[in-house]
Formats: C-alpha cells, sequence, structure tokens
C-alpha cells in the first residue's frame, strides 16, 4: 500500500514542479516590465529600483525561480498588493468557504445523479431513460452562471424564497447558512449531476449484463435487491473515484458561482487579485488550486486502490 | 525486396484510413439526437455568417428613447440599459462565441494533435517530457487556467481565445498520445516502416488518418467547452470588451438590471444553452456513428 502511495507521489511530484514553472513563467509573460506593473500609478525610479530589489527582479531568471519556490514550500506566496496581506492568510481564510460551497453542491450532485443514473439504466430505452438523458445532457450544457442568474430572478426576486447573495458559516448559523448556500451549491451542483448521472448509467449498464447479476436473478434473488445489493454496489466503485477527481474541479466551477451570488470565497478572491493586477494572489491561488486537484486525484487513485479486491490482491 | 515490397502491396490496402465515411454519416443521419444537434449548430452558424446582411440595427446603437425597452414589434427581444436592440446583438454577438469556441479549439488542435503524435510515436524522453507537460497543465482546472492566462495576457477576446485554446490543448496531446500508442502497433504500420518508409510519412500517411475520428468527436466536444468559456471569461469582463456584443458580456451587464429588465438576462444565456447543447449532441452522435463498435 505504502509502496502504491510512494509510487503515485512520484509522479504527482515532478508534475507539481512544472506546475511551479509554469505559474512563475505567468509573471514573465507581463508585457513590459513586471515592476512596472507592481509599481501601480507610482512609478518613479527610486519605487521601480525598491520593487526590482525587493523582488529580485533583478536576478537571474533561474535564481528568481528558486527564490520564489522556496518561499513557497515555505508557505510564503508573497504579498497581496491589494490588501498588503500574506497571500497564504488570505487564501486560508477564503478556502473554508469554497469548500462549503463545494461539499454541498457535491451532495445534490450526488443526491440527484446518482439515483437518476440507476434508474435510467435500470429503465433503459424506457421514456425515463430518455428524459434521464435530455435533463442530464442539459444539465452539461446550460452555463452555470446564467442558471444562477435565472435562479436568483425565480427564486429569490419574484418568490423571495432565499436570499440572492450573501454568506455565512455553517458553524456559526446553520440555518441562515443554509438559506445562502443552498441556491449557489445546486448551481455548481448541476453540471456535476448530470456527468454522475451519465457515468453511473454507463457503470450500471455494464454490471447489469455481469454473470453474477445474471446467477443472483436465476436465483431468485428480488429485482430490488439485485439492483442495490449485487449491481449498484459494484457499479459504486468507478463512481467514487470519478467524484474524488471532480471535487477538484468544483474548485473551478466555483469561481462564477461565487461571483454571482457574492459569496467571499476562493473564487472571488482571484477574480478581485485579477481586475487588482493582484498577481501574486493569482499565482497563489492557481498552485493552491493545483496542489488541490492533484491532492484529489490521490485520494481518487487510493480509494480505487482500497475499493477494489483485485488492486489489493495486487499487494 | 521483391518481399518488402509484397507487403506493401498488402499493406497498403489496410494502410488507409477506412472508407468509412458515408457509412459514417448514414449513421449520424439515422440518430435523431445527432440531428437536432446539426440543426441547432447550423442555425447559429447560418446567424453568425449571415449577421452583416440580416435587416437589424446597428449593434452599438444607442437609443435614449428605448433604455430597457420590454421585447414588442419594434425590439423581438428588447433593449438594454442604453437602449441597444437585443436581437442585433445577439446576433453579432453568436460571431464572437463561435468564433471563439471554433479558432480555441483549432489553436488546441494545431498544438496539442502534432505533440500528442511526437510523444506517442517517438516514446522515451520525448513522451516523458510532453506527457509530464500535459500532466501539469490537466492539474489546474480548465477555467481556473484560463482565467489566469487571460488576466496575465490582457482581456480581450483574442487572448481569451489564446488562453481556453492553451488549456484545452492538455486533452489533445493525451488523447492524440493514447490513439497513437494503439494504433503504431498495427501491422499496418510495421508493414510501412519494414519496408523503409521515414517516420514523416508513416506518421502523416498511417497514423494521423487512423487517429482523426476520435480526434473530430473530442473537439467537437471541446468547441462546446470552449463556447461556455468564452462566455464565462466575458461574463467576467476578461473577454470580449465592450461595446463589441457577446453573451457572456451581454449577461454580465444584464446581471445588474434583473428587476427592470429580466429580458436582457434570458435570451443569451438561452443561446449559449442551444449552442452548447447543439455540439454536445453532435459530438455524442459523432462518437456513436464513428465507433467502429456501435453496430
Amino acid at each position: 500500500m505504502l509502496s502504491y502511495i510512494a509510487r503515485r507521489l512520484a509522479v504527482i511530484i515532478p508534475t507539481l514542479i512544472l506546475v511551479s514553472i509554469f505559474i512563475f513563467t505567468l509573471q514573465k509573460i507581463l508585457p513590459g516590465d513586471p515592476a512596472l506593473a507592481l509599481a501601480g500609478e507610482e512609478r518613479d525610479a527610486a519605487t521601480l529600483e525598491f520593487i526590482r530589489e525587493k523582488y529580485h527582479l533583478n536576478d537571474p531568471i533561474y535564481l528568481q525561480y528558486i527564490n520564489w519556490a522556496g518561499s513557497a514550500l515555505k508557505g510564503d506566496l508573497g504579498i497581496s498588493l491589494r490588501t498588503n496581506e500574506p497571500v497564504t492568510k488570505l487564501i486560508g481564510s477564503k478556502l473554508p468557504v469554497t469548500i462549503q460551497l463545494a461539499v454541498m453542491a457535491m451532495i445534490i450532485a450526488f443526491l440527484v445523479g446518482v439515483p437518476a443514473g440507476v434508474l435510467s439504466a435500470v429503465k433503459k430505452g424506457t421514456v425515463v431513460d430518455y428524459l434521464a438523458n435530455i435533463v442530464a445532457l442539459s444539465g452539461l450544457s446550460i452555463p452555470n452562471f446564467w442558471l444562477g442568474i435565472m435562479l436568483i430572478l425565480l427564486v429569490s426576486v419574484n418568490l423571495g424564497w432565499l436570499p440572492a447573495s450573501g454568506f455565512e458559516s455553517i458553524f456559526v448559523d446553520p440555518v441562515r447558512s443554509l438559506q445562502t448556500m443552498i441556491m449557489p451549491a445546486f448551481v455548481l451542483g448541476t453540471s456535476l449531476a448530470a456527468t454522475l448521472m451519465r457515468h453511473t448509467r454507463s457503470a450500471m449498464l455494464g454490471v447489469l449484463k455481469a454473470d453474477y447479476v445474471r446467477t443472483a436473478r436465476s436465483k431468485g434473488v428480488s429485482e430490488h435487491a439485485v439492483i442495490i445489493k449485487h449491481a449498484f454496489r459494484n457499479a459504486l466503485l468507478p463512481i467514487v473515484t470519478l467524484s474524488a477527481v471532480l471535487f477538484g474541479q468544483l474548485l473551478a466551477g466555483a469561481v462564477l458561482t461565487e461571483q454571482i451570488f457574492t459569496i467571499p470565497g476562493f473564487g472571488k478572491l482571484i477574480v478581485d487579485a485579477v481586475f487588482t493586477r493582484d498577481y501574486a494572489v493569482v499565482q497563489g491561488v492557481v498552485l493552491c488550486t493545483a496542489i488541490g486537484f492533484l491532492g484529489m486525484n490521490l485520494i481518487a487513485d487510493i480509494a480505487y486502490f482500497l475499493l477494489n479486491p483485485r488492486m489489493r490482491s495486487m499487494l | 525486396m521483391s518481399a518488402a515490397f509484397d507487403t506493401v502491396d498488402t499493406v497498403e490496402p489496410e494502410a488507409l484510413p477506412p472508407r468509412s465515411g458515408n457509412r459514417a454519416w448514414k449513421k449520424l443521419k439515422r440518430n435523431r439526437s445527432a440531428l437536432v444537434g446539426l440543426v441547432l449548430v447550423s442555425f447559429f452558424v447560418l446567424i453568425a455568417l449571415a449577421a452583416p446582411l440580416l435587416p437589424v440595427p446597428d449593434p452599438a446603437a444607442t437609443s435614449w428613447t428605448a433604455v430597457r425597452k420590454a421585447p414588442s414589434a419594434a425590439h423581438w427581444l428588447g433593449t438594454d440599459e442604453i437602449g441597444r436592440d437585443i436581437l442585433s446583438r445577439m446576433i453579432w454577438g453568436a460571431r464572437a462565441s463561435l468564433m471563439a469556441g471554433v479558432v480555441s479549439v483549432i489553436i488546441a488542435v494545431l498544438i496539442g494533435v502534432p505533440l500528442g503524435l511526437l510523444s506517442g510515436y517517438f516514446g522515451k524522453w520525448i513522451d516523458q517530457i510532453i506527457s509530464r507537460i500535459a500532466d501539469a497543465l490537466l492539474a489546474t482546472p480548465f477555467l481556473i487556467l484560463a482565467i489566469a492566462l487571460a488576466a496575465f495576457l490582457g482581456p480581450s477576446l483574442t487572448n481569451a481565445m489564446i488562453a481556453i485554446g492553451l488549456s484545452a490543448m492538455p486533452v489533445f496531446i493525451r488523447l492524440t498520445r493514447g490513439q497513437v500508442l494503439s494504433v503504431k502497433t498495427e501491422d499496418f504500420v510495421e508493414g510501412a516502416r519494414a519496408v523503409g518508409l521515414g517516420n514523416g510519412a508513416i506518421i502523416f500517411r498511417y497514423i494521423l488518418p487512423n487517429v482523426f475520428a476520435p480526434i473530430l468527436v473530442q473537439a467537437t466536444l471541446t468547441i462546446a467547452t470552449a463556447i461556455i468559456a468564452e462566455a464565462s471569461l466575458s461574463f467576467l469582463g476578461l473577454g470580449q470588451q465592450p461595446p463589441a456584443p457577446s453573451w457572456g458580456s451581454m449577461l454580465n451587464v444584464a446581471k445588474n438590471f434583473l428587476t427592470q429588465a429580466p429580458w436582457m438576462a434570458w435570451w443569451p444565456g438561452a443561446a449559449i444553452f442551444l449552442v452548447v447543447l447543439g455540439f454536445n449532441l453532435l459530438g455524442d452522435g459523432l462518437r456513436d456513428a464513428l465507433d467502429p463498435r456501435e453496430s
């Protein structure tokens, strides 16, 4: 088991180094002198020279990278130009908000996508299957920022049922938190639910043709037990591992959702940073997202290993 | 020597891509969902192409007497916050959306496919380097990467297309590499190598035509993703810049007038949804039509 994790880490670490080189290079593709961009309005020669010294911009580029990566390894991603706070602290304060949103979206996606996929597979070729597929494809095609706007229009503006924006931590005021986050979580979870539905359907269709399912049926096991105990349990393996990977993607989807519902999370942080040319924050968010994404991939691999008896037997 | 040429004679017919174009088209025509997709895509493409010929007002022309007017006979889809005709902006916006979708996928294919071919065909250190680069790019979610690139390149439609194209590229590297790995062990490739054909000829004459179908399917599906990505970037203010119309930027403005002029938000979103649905349906249909396992 440990050797398996070590092998996976051996692939992830060089990938992470490349990601860091790529993120570092982003600042280098800024047109013109980066000191000018960092200086903002204060563009006198002394300020520019001070910035060049402070950010080691006069050093050779490989030294600049080593300095930057060394600081990043120690948890120092620089200082936000906008708020003058350490980027790590900013990200640390925003991340729990986005994680709460992503977890709620994941729960909604599971509750909708998985049962719909099972039903669609069991009723293959019927109207139910056809409808479920149309809804899933629509869920994949609908831009989530438009869905958010339409829901605000319907649920908040016209019906007045839920607030259109705002955030409250679930640990502070659970009821208020659910009221403010349910709609954004639904919006974020829509395309995920569609993806889960399609994968569940495909996995169930494969499993329902398996010999052990046929054997269970021939032994007189009830259809309900065949579907839940024999088929669904085995179809769940790829779905669980897929979910870990999709969770990383939810962080990206949160960018737009947080923007629409004015949720002060990770996604809003990067968008605000983009418009204030707060490059250290942009770099920090991209790096953290990549680490989170690779981490979730690793968890998916480990989950697959632990849940799959064939893989375990290879130990 | 003659044995080698004999090999060529027997290999040559197999080496050519199967003449499955007609069969695939017949299968596609039988697939109703794919046809719906084709109709939707064709409709928006026609609208975008015919925009200068259609009798609609200038999409940038403002009218202070027609600010935020609801849909009417004069303005079928209503007007926006400075009195511009929404129908006209929708039609011209189709150009930006479709162009962004197609151009970014062309960028992704033109860079990703050759890298995938090199990686899969030559293997060894070339494969290691290219695969690690693809992994690194894939480690950063598509939209975050596109936002970061658009932020550093500067906000414009061209930069958004470059950002989306570069973000979509690793998928094509991975896909092409995987296809090449399976095709390069086929008998017809071995045969071509045995008769002394160069790597370039083998790649372009024997491998590329055989990996074309999955790339076409992926490209169609990626256009859908790219259209949403462009709309997302424009929605965030990182894509098409005002006053030029794009569906994403129209939604960005519309969200500020939800109570006063909800129609400003209805149409651009519906258009994005329909065109993306069209490409998704078409992509799914193409996958089924080009899949040799599908009877």
